[in-house]
């Protein structure tokens, strides 16, 4: 038998073994165990080494508070830094390593920290790395980082799925010890829907861990009866292995589920863990209370651990540090570890008690009015040295020491709202004052402790919250059960003590905190920085009080007036993974797929992200090796022949009602109402700033029926701000709006072959000539022998061109049809990056025009600002700094030597001026080769570029340190005149 | 936070955008003497009180109605939450 | 009759069926659907007339009604979505226009969309991943609009606790699909 500290009882299964490793050593525990009480039946006291001095540690705490055994868990991808091995739960397999520590546990190197403590101390960082500036970044830093710190990354990607979910309840219990079984039984009998939620695997709290009786049961056969109940109702949902990790505004809870954490690989499709959102109509916090140690002489030392998680070991996982111990209180409750111990086996060698007064309560020797002031054991101790009432010291010798300064309720949830805790003298603690909206606190949370009452209050608070919501419910019959008081005297620390460990997890002792007041850190807030007591995983749970007991005494002010500082979410560490669930990698958000996606897909297209759409950029041909051979092609062939593009991504709003044309008047810079039936209009829509906000084209389908189209990108919010001019501005017009853009497959078709290809498609009852369907003529059509469709004659590209629209399922049947109707045109297909190209070339603003920044003016659309109508954003266009003669005004450019480029972004300079802001003269928006001219063309905004044509100007790149002579031309370098898309 | 439509009751407010100060429902008149500045101040003025405030959602992820939300900016508190048509029919605005 | 092939928002030929333990996701490309929205100071002649067309008054809001081919469901003040089934009622909204007259606005939306049903005795435990809607409490005949994956989506209850219709945004169908099976997966 290795588990050498293991002994008798406890709610482990003996029956069934599992075998782990810790450090590459292996050993056995048991289901039931977590891996430090595991490790502890095995004779481990040594787990791990401290963030700053590299001191050897053990276990402080048996639950989630724990500082100090931080270990990683698994191995390879799946390995998990700074798991705390107090809630690691053991499954067989478990591979787990101690951290920061090299080159192994029992010798670390960077020990010599320890010895080299007097330069360590709060502050150093800040006061020792000060200068010279630049050995910052590249020096210290990087050294601190590898000498400090806690856990390793594997570096590989996590193979585990996180999941995400949304619950609802009428009332969420928070905990699941006493009070919140109690309340969940008075809940869950009155029908309501409930959750309770602990962050362990077995419920009941502290049932778990004392020999208290419930009636004739013990504490745990009552809490497995009673979940027994719970299990079996309906309306109750139990989330064991689930922290409540937040209480954000209006009743929402965040919650962890730990789904697959308690084994080696989770079950296929399962994920590790759940991230929940928890709507309450009313909450009940029952998370009950964490221990407090006493601060003395190099009191981190392993087998020093807290009297209450010495017997949660011993009670509830039959495991002991040691089989010799000595308890450390202040209080009553330290004298219980005694008993439960002794009761045990154990050998107690002594109870010591600050309280001159303290009342003999176990069968052991009690050292009234002592004090631990220090002890021996580097790796694990081995005795401790106490001062005795009279001022003599004694040495004890002990492989274990029980500290209890009593404890602090788990006031955390109820600070999330920014509530405050208040101080309760008789308990020296802080419990709850103001809660979050709905929510209650019950039992120890709320500063009662005693068995009893924790019971009868989480019965109570349930009966009250469900009260608000009006169920009647009837509080649960309660066994008997403990109802002893609190009996304490505060005590925080050994006078005299310096190297006393008040936050191991920092390693923050109580010279520390003095240093910090002396150097005037006296705000809890700035002790908290300076020192950085109570941060990182375990935020101070087991060290804040005494930090601030210390400030307090220093600064000759009452705790209270001291203050705390505040609880923020979470309450224990959530891995990034679990905040991102199911959003990552390829599924990081949702794509959108264009109607003609599977037949791209087929020829090999190269697809881009525009927003959430997935576009054809180029589509290449065999042979083709650079995206430039595929780009050119497909804009050559368009224009010398036809080219097909799908554009289904342009957002369509459909707008009707009698008043529809006169909502466009006002939404759009230009005038719709005398747009006729049949016809399209260009509209370009401003925010009421005067800035362009979007253009797009407008059909006029009926007298009281209009088809919009906006950008790509402005779709979602040119539809938001249709509904605010709606609802908000004008809530009588009668006009009804509703998004299309994914009803209809909208193919462009442009080149001088575009009308012969379509009327292929079209059918023949429709005329589509020059004629019949001039320029910016549109209309309701059928095609390929009768599916509805319909057809605007517009042009991006500034040849002559259609879109043509029919039902989306339709769409990919018509990129088909089309391409076989169009090779005797040698059509092609082009994607976004010709359609770029094209437009540059014809000097159509797009997206880097349209940047948020440029009116209409500066884009050469002045005149299209009509001043006979209200519309949003005509009044502010007006204002003088965005009228001035000197204004930005787009023009096309081009390379005074064409074998030159030059980019996006670039910036104007006047020839033989330096390159700097004060000389700027505009930027550079697009930048295209084009193949029709061969040559490099641009587009950009100039000061006063409308009547600088002809000028040599240098396009300046300081990124790149490099600049290019351009000659200032117009935006339209391809069919100035627009004869090609009237033809 | 959880914002209570009147049509269609508590809503995660996840599904809500937010735009701002209800004021903005009150447009100027082009057609004023002194209408830049009324579209000025309009635009560019805006209170921020550190207490009630009222302010426009727009359900987007839902039934697409503006909504005009009184707010506790200190604490969260939403006291009343109305269809934002209603409010601006109210303040005299129509078609 | 056109010679244009059909495919379905997951770009099949044919809708797509999965099961997953107990729960069965199901395209669902066979429903045309329009959207209707009240003109003006119309709303009686509305309720008259889509009473005489559908044959049941319009849902109030978060509702869904049907009878025979039609099936209708509130999305906003005065809005609804109609639909019926595809293959006698394509060109639905011309159909519903003629019943409305000028009392409404119609607007095609059959392929604006894509439609899944997912039916089981678990579903709710999947939608409980995917929606912050309390689909554990919604009724048959309760429809809302909801966010799922980022997406807006409609989410209507037909069987309660046991059949659910999700309408998602025809692009983003093979996203929704993604999203439906892995949460089905992982309370498999």
């Amino acid at each position: 038998m290795s588990q050498i500290n293991r002994i008798s009882g406890g709610q482990i299964d003996r029956a069934k073994s599992l075998n782990f490793t810790f450090d590459g050593k292996s050993y056995q525990g048991h289901p039931g165990d977590t891996l430090a009480s595991a490790l502890l039946a095995n004779g481990v006291r040594l787990m791990g080494r401290s963030f700053k001095y590299h001191r050897p540690r053990g276990l402080l705490s048996s639950g989630s508070e724990e500082p100090n055994a931080l270990v990683e868990l698994r191995t390879g991808a799946r390995q998990e830094p700074n798991t705390r091995a107090t809630v690691a739960e053991l499954f067989d397999g478990l591979e787990a390593k101690s951290q920061n520590r090299w080159p192994s546990l029992a010798f670390d190197a960077m020990g010599v920290n320890d010895k080299l403590s007097p330069f360590l101390a709060a502050g150093f960082y800040y006061k020792t790395f000060m200068w010279p500036k630049a050995f910052w970044e590249k020096l210290y830093e990087p050294i601190i980082r590898r000498a400090a710190g806690l856990g390793s990354l594997s570096m590989e990607v996590d193979p585990d799925t996180y999941d995400k979910g949304f619950l609802h309840c009428d009332l969420l219990i928070i905990g699941a010890g006493p009070a919140g079984l109690a309340a969940a039984l008075t809940a869950g009998r009155a029908g309501a829907d409930v959750i309770l939620a602990d962050e362990d695997f077995a419920l009941g709290g502290r049932l778990n861990a004392e020999t208290f009786t419930l009636g004739d049961a013990s504490g745990a056969d009552w809490a497995s009866a009673t979940v027994a109940e719970l299990a079996n109702l309906p309306n109750v949902r139990l989330m064991p292995r689930t922290t409540i990790l937040g209480a954000f505004d209006h009743g929402i809870y965040g919650a962890l589920e730990r789904v697959s954490d308690h084994v080696a690989v989770p079950a296929s499709g399962k994920p590790r863990q759940t991230l929940w959102r928890i709507y309450t109509k009313r909450s009940l916090l029952c998370a009950g209370a964490t221990e407090r140690p006493i601060a003395f002489d190099n009191n981190d030392r392993p087998g020093i651990m807290l009297a209450g998680s010495l017997r949660a070991f011993a009670n509830r996982w039959a495991a002991v540090p040691d089989r010799q111990v000595a308890i450390f209180t202040n209080n009553d409750d330290g004298h219980r570890t005694a008993t439960d111990l002794l009761a045990k086996g154990v050998r107690v060698a002594a109870v010591i008690d600050t309280r001159a007064d303290a009342p003999r309560m176990a069968d052991c020797e009690l050292l009234a009015g002592a004090e631990v002031i220090d002890c021996k054991g580097r790796l694990g101790l081995t005795s401790i040295t106490v001062r005795l009432a009279g001022g003599q010291t004694r040495q004890i010798a002990c492989g274990a020491l029980g500290v209890s300064g009593g404890w602090n309720p788990n006031v955390h949830l109820t600070c999330h709202q920014r509530g405050i805790p208040v101080w309760n003298e008789a308990l020296a603690a802080f419990v709850p004052g103001t809660n979050p909206v709905g929510m209650s606190v019950a039992g120890a949370a709320n500063g009662t402790f005693s068995t009893a009452a924790a019971l009868a209050t989480g019965a109570e608070g349930a009966v009250r919250s469900l009260a608000d919501l009006g169920f009647k419910a009837k509080a649960a019959d309660l066994p008997p059960a403990e109802d002893a008081p609190v009996n304490l005297s505060p005590f925080w620390y050994v006078k005299g003590a310096s190297r006393a460990w008040i936050d191991q997890q920092n390693d923050v002792t109580v010279k520390d905190v003095k240093l910090a007041h002396q150097e005037g850190y006296r705000s809890v807030e700035h002790l908290k920085r300076y020192t950085t007591l109570g941060m990182a995983t375990d935020q101070g749970k087991t060290a804040n009080m005494g930090g601030l007991a210390i400030m307090a005494e220093m600064t000759g002010k009452s705790i209270p007036e001291t203050g705390t500082t505040i609880f923020r979410p979470p309450y224990t560490p959530v891995p990034i993974a679990a905040f991102a669930g199911r959003s990552a990698g390829a599924d990081f958000r949702p794509v959108r797929l264009t109607p003609s996606h599977v037949w791209a897909a087929e020829q090999g297209a190269v697809f881009v992200e525009v927003g959430m759409w997935k576009r054809a950029q180029w589509f290449p041909k065999p042979g083709e090796t650079h995206w430039r051979q595929s780009v050119d092609r497909e804009v050559l062939a368009t224009r010398q022949s036809v080219g097909i593009c799908d554009v289904t991504t342009l957002g369509k709003i459909d707008v009707q009602g009698t008043d529809a044309a006169e909502f466009l008047n006002r939404i759009y810079a230009n005038a719709f109402g005398k747009l006729a039936v049949g016809k399209v209009r260009y509209g370009l829509m401003l925010r009421e700033d005067g800035m362009v906000m979007d253009d797009g084209t407008t059909a006029r389908l009926a007298e009281d029926h209009f088809v919009t189209t906006t950008t790509t990108a402005n779709a979602v919010s040119v539809y938001r701000h249709m509904e605010f001019c709606r609802q908000c501005l004008w809530p009588d017009l009668d006009v009804q709006i509703i998004s299309t853009t994914e009803a209809w497959a909208q193919l462009s078709v442009a080149g001088p072959n575009a009308r012969k290809l379509l009327q292929k498609i079209v059918d023949a009852e429709h005329d589509i000539s020059n004629e019949a369907f001039p320029y910016m003529a549109c209309g309701e059509i059928t095609v390929c022998g009768g599916l509805r469709a319909r057809l605007f004659r517009i042009s991006f590209s500034g040849e002559l061109a259609y879109e043509i629209a029919v039902p989306t399922r339709y769409g990919d049947g018509l990129i088909r049809a089309m391409v076989e109707a169009g090779r005797e045109f040698d059509a092609v297909v082009y994607g976004t990056e010709a359609l770029g190209v094209m437009r540059i070339e014809k000097g159509h603003a797009a997206g880097n025009e349209l940047n948020g920044t440029t009116t209409a003016l500066n884009l050469g659309m002045g005149g299209m600002v009509s001043k006979k109508k209200d519309s949003i954003g005509s009044t502010l266009s007006e204002r003088e700094g965005l009228t001035r003669d000197d204004a930005l005004n787009l023009v096309g450019f081009r390379p005074v030597d064409r074998s030159r480029a030059f980019v996006a972004g670039s910036h104007f300079i006047n020839k033989g001026d330096a390159a700097n802001a004060a000389n700027d003269q505009g930027y550079m928006t697009s930048v295209a080769y084009s193949p029709n001219l061969g040559h490099t063309v641009g587009l950009g905004f100039l000061k006063n570029g409308a009547n600088r044509k002809g000028e040599i100007l240098r396009a300046v790149n300081p990124v790149a340190n490099e600049e290019v002579e351009v000659e200032v031309v117009s935006a339209h370098f391809v069919d100035p005149e627009g004869e090609r898309l009237r033809a | 936070m959880i914002i209570n439509h009147p049509l269609l009751g508590p809503r995660d407010s996840q599904e809500f955008t937010y735009l701002g100060d209800a004021s903005l429902i009150d447009r100027p008149d082009w057609q004023a003497e002194d209408a830049v500045d009324r579209f000025y101040d309009y635009l560019y003025e805006r209170e921020n009180p550190a207490g009630e405030h009222r302010e426009l959602w727009f359900h987007e992820q839902g039934d697409r109605s503006w909504l005009v939300v009184t707010r506790n900016t200190l604490t969260h508190e939403i006291t009343n939450v109305e269809l934002a048509r209603d409010v601006a029919r109210a303040r005299g605005r129509g078609k | 009759m056109h010679n244009l092939a059909a495919i379905t928002p997951l770009g099949g030929a044919n809708a797509r069926e999965d099961r997953i333990g107990g729960i069965t996701i199901a395209e669902k490309p066979d429903r045309a659907m329009a959207s209707l929205a009240t003109r003006m100071g119309r709303d009686g002649d509305v309720a008259k007339a889509a009473k005489k067309l559908f044959g049941f008054a319009l849902p109030e809001p978060g509702r869904m009604e049907s009878k025979g081919d039609w099936a209708a469901f509130w999305t906003g003040p005065g809005q609804w979505m109609v639909t019926a089934p595809f293959v006698s009622h394509e060109d639905i909204a011309p159909i519903v226009k003629a019943g409305l007259g000028d009392a409404a606005s119609i607007t095609e939306q059959t392929d604006g969309w894509a439609q899944f049903d997912v039916d089981g005795s678990d579903v709710v435990d999947m939608l409980e991943r995917l929606c912050p809607v309390p689909s554990r409490r919604m009724k048959a005949g309760d429809a809302t609009r909801t966010s799922i994956e980022h997406l807006g989506c409609f989410v209507l209850c037909r069987v309660t606790g046991e059949s659910f219709t999700v309408i998602c945004p025809r692009s983003s169908a093979a996203s929704m699909h993604h999203a439906l099976s892995v949460a089905a997966r992982s309370i498999a």
